[in-house]
């Protein structure tokens, strides 16, 4: 079992997120952390100096997460994004897609479970922020 | 109709999987039921006061022969022999067992069939027009754009935690005949200087708290209408309320912040969407729409219907309308047959409706949000020998928009969440006007029930509607006159305080006895409470 889960290769951060407020107040923190109802585009300003934003799920049916995880892809954030929280094995396959690439769950996870979820469809409906070419795309070769 | 490439075949297999999977580890006890409840119901799996409850979806109500074959068989394996169709154009089996799920599932998957997002708080089954392809006031068929939807909102990665339910419905008739505008989102395809697009409605819902959704953009192209939707469900699923079920619809967020203000919201994301490439290309959207081409319709074929049997010429006028092309009909199979329980079929009905699809309408079938089935491609010359076959089976009602033709939910008879019966009420008032026979003179009336005020049997927007309520531990009913799930959309306003179960039918036929002796030439029901207001009727019931 484990509790942390990195997609980045070891690229992750170490530092202790502040809270929105305080990273938009004086602070240089590179890290900081989103609740549910904070608006993501308040960090579009600040994305060069973000290292980590991690996203709170304090209950896993609070969708707003997704939101503001692929709000910031969509605005160039290149930096660690983590899911935190009540993220469960079964939300993984979303979060990736909507752009999380770390994962610091409340409980553990099973390696085994979370690779055959992430693993389990071949193929995606959507464009979104994870670079997969949706089923449409490879039906007319498109990129 | 659309059949499954590869990929949407891989999709559906992949799912079953993964429900294998899931409800494997939660029968070993490795999830809690708490946790595995949201994956259950994204899955159509509902925990019901007897059983589980599996609700298939049908999108935009379109189904093939076989597929309709299928659901009959299920019905014979793994439910007590009953299918129920429902107001989301969908069908729900009752008494499923846990264990049964992934298999049912997996039977689904071999004729391109699922229950993907059937419930839980994401994008539900997309609804559509039962006569699209074929009535003749269409500016085209709307269920290409259902099929796109449908597959871009299959797992979406953004929106499976949504506030709420979200339902979609896509028309391209003046004549809304999917309550479009009570609809999350209505899209209505229409035509602008010779390019099809969107007029879009946001905002409309039944429930506690009813709204007619109110226009927030007159058009969208087809190549951004994927942007513009998706603009619309970011907004929802940033700012949509979460802190209290009953207020998390987007009818909610739209009353709220005000129709001006949600429209700027979404423009503003619908400019930014637009620059990130979400959109199909328009090759994706020709490529479905060539599945829904018209099929080789025989030419020179007999207009004539021999009218010499009298109950055949009844159900001729009442469940037969008009076809788009010369030679066929549309036949309307009413799942209504008084003292029946709504939009229910055996797994007998449902088979012969799949051979007679095979045999009479070119293996196709339609699903009604009124709980009907449709036989969208019926030859004139066949009408005769189909009707025999369906008035056999139970199937010959002659009453679609008649009074027996009631929509009602499965009320407290299966539903957990119901607080009076609906089933027992729609048969009793079936029957008193079968009995007195003013169902005939009455003509086009829409009764819709609801066991609860969460809505599902439409009560807003019938002519008449009745909704079920707990009055201090006895059932007790609400009786509403006025609305409309139609392009004259109307909710309905309660006429005052409730009656017991005989008292309803009897509430129900002193409006209808108004009406009758009120009426002007031509003027349904609906027509004459709306010149007559509501004093009239009052009087009538409680004077």
């Amino acid at each position: 079992m484990v509790d942390h889960l990195d997609f980045r290769n070891g690229a992750v951060s170490t530092e202790t997120p502040v809270s929105i407020e305080e990273f938009l107040g004086a602070s240089n923190a590179t890290a900081v952390r989103i609740e549910p109802g904070e608006d993501a585009r308040a960090l579009l300003p600040h994305l060069d100096r973000l290292a980590l934003v991690e996203v709170s799920f304090p209950v896993f049916g609070d969708g707003r997460g997704y939101s503001s995880a692929r709000i910031l892809r969509e605005a160039g954030y290149q930096g660690e994004l983590r899911a935190s929280g009540d993220v469960l094995v079964d939300q993984l396959f979303a979060m990736r897609r909507s752009g999380f690439d770390s994962f610091a769950p409340n409980a553990p996870l099973d390696p085994a479970v979370v690779k055959a979820s992430l693993e389990r469809y071949a193929d995606v409906y959507q464009k979104t922020v994870d670079g997969r070419r949706p089923v449409w795309a490879k039906r007319h070769e498109v990129a | 109709m659309y059949r499954y490439d590869n990929y949407d075949q891989a999709m559906v297999d992949a799912r079953v999987e993964e429900f294998r999977d899931q409800a494997r580890r939660r029968l070993a006890g490795e999830m809690t039921e708490d946790q595995f409840k949201p994956l259950r119901l994204m899955n159509g799996l509902y925990l019901q006061l007897h059983a589980y409850m599996l609700r298939v979806a049908i999108p935009y109500g379109t189904l093939s022969g076989p597929q309709m074959r299928m659901l009959g068989q299920i019905a014979r394996k793994y439910d007590k022999g009953y299918g129920h169709f429902t107001t989301r154009q969908n069908i729900q089996y009752n008494w499923i067992k846990l264990e049964d799920a992934a298999d049912i599932l997996a039977d689904l998957a071999s004729v391109e069939m699922h229950a993907i997002q059937t419930s839980g708080n994401c994008i539900r089954n997309i609804s559509s027009d039962q006569y699209a392809g074929v009535a003749a006031d269409e500016v085209t068929d709307p269920r290409p754009w259902a099929e796109l939807l449908r597959q871009w909102s299959s797992f979406h990665p953004e929106f499976s935690y949504l506030p709420r339910k979200f339902k979609i419905a896509v028309i391209a008739s003046a004549q809304d005949r999917a309550a479009m505008r009570l609809h999350d989102i209505g899209l209505e395809l229409v035509k602008k200087d010779g390019v099809i697009g969107a007029k879009v409605f946001a905002g409309g819902g039944m429930g506690r708290t009813p709204m007619v959704a109110p226009e927030i953009r007159d058009f969208v192209t087809e190549d951004e209408i994927i942007a513009y939707v998706e603009a619309c469900l970011r907004v929802y699923n940033r700012y949509g309320r979460r802190d209290n079920k009953y207020k998390a619809r987007i009818k909610i967020l739209v009353h709220e912040l005000g129709v001006e203000e949600y429209r700027r919201q979404v423009e503003e994301e619908f400019a930014h969407m637009k620059t990130l490439g979400i959109d199909p290309p328009v090759a994706e959207l020709d490529r479905i729409r060539s599945y829904f081409a018209d099929p080789a319709y025989e030419s020179g074929l007999s207009e004539e219907v021999n009218r010499s049997d009298p109950d055949f010429a009844l159900w001729l006028d009442r469940n037969v309308v008009a076809h788009k092309q010369p030679g066929y009909a549309i036949a309307n199979i009413s799942l209504k047959p008084v003292g029946g329980i709504p939009g229910d079929a055996t797994a007998e009905q449902i088979e012969l409706m799949a051979d007679l699809a095979e045999r009479y309408s070119l293996d196709e079938l339609r699903v009604t949000h009124a709980q009907n089935i449709v036989l969208p491609y019926v030859r004139k010359a066949d009408l005769y020998a189909l009707w025999k076959e369906l008035d056999e089976a139970g199937l010959g009602a002659a009453n679609l928009d008649r009074i027996s033709d009631i929509i009602a939910c499965p009320g407290l008879d299966y539903c957990s969440l119901a607080n009076a019966r609906s089933i027992p009420v729609a048969q009793k008032i079936a029957t008193r006007f079968a009995g007195n026979g003013k169902e005939a003179a009455i003509g086009e009336m829409k009764l819709k029930i609801s066991g609860c005020i969460n809505a599902c049997g439409h009560h807003h927007a019938g002519h008449i509607g009745i909704l079920g309520v707990d009055r201090k531990g006895t059932e007790n009913y609400q009786l509403l006159l006025g609305g409309s799930g139609a392009e004259d959309c109307s909710l309905g306003q309660i006429t005052g305080p409730g009656f017991d179960e005989n008292g309803i039918v009897d509430a129900v036929e002193r409006v209808t006895d108004l009406y009758l002796a009120q009426r002007s030439e031509g003027e349904r029901f609906l027509d004459t409470y709306r010149r007559l207001g509501m004093a009239p009727f009052k009087e009538a019931i409680y004077g």
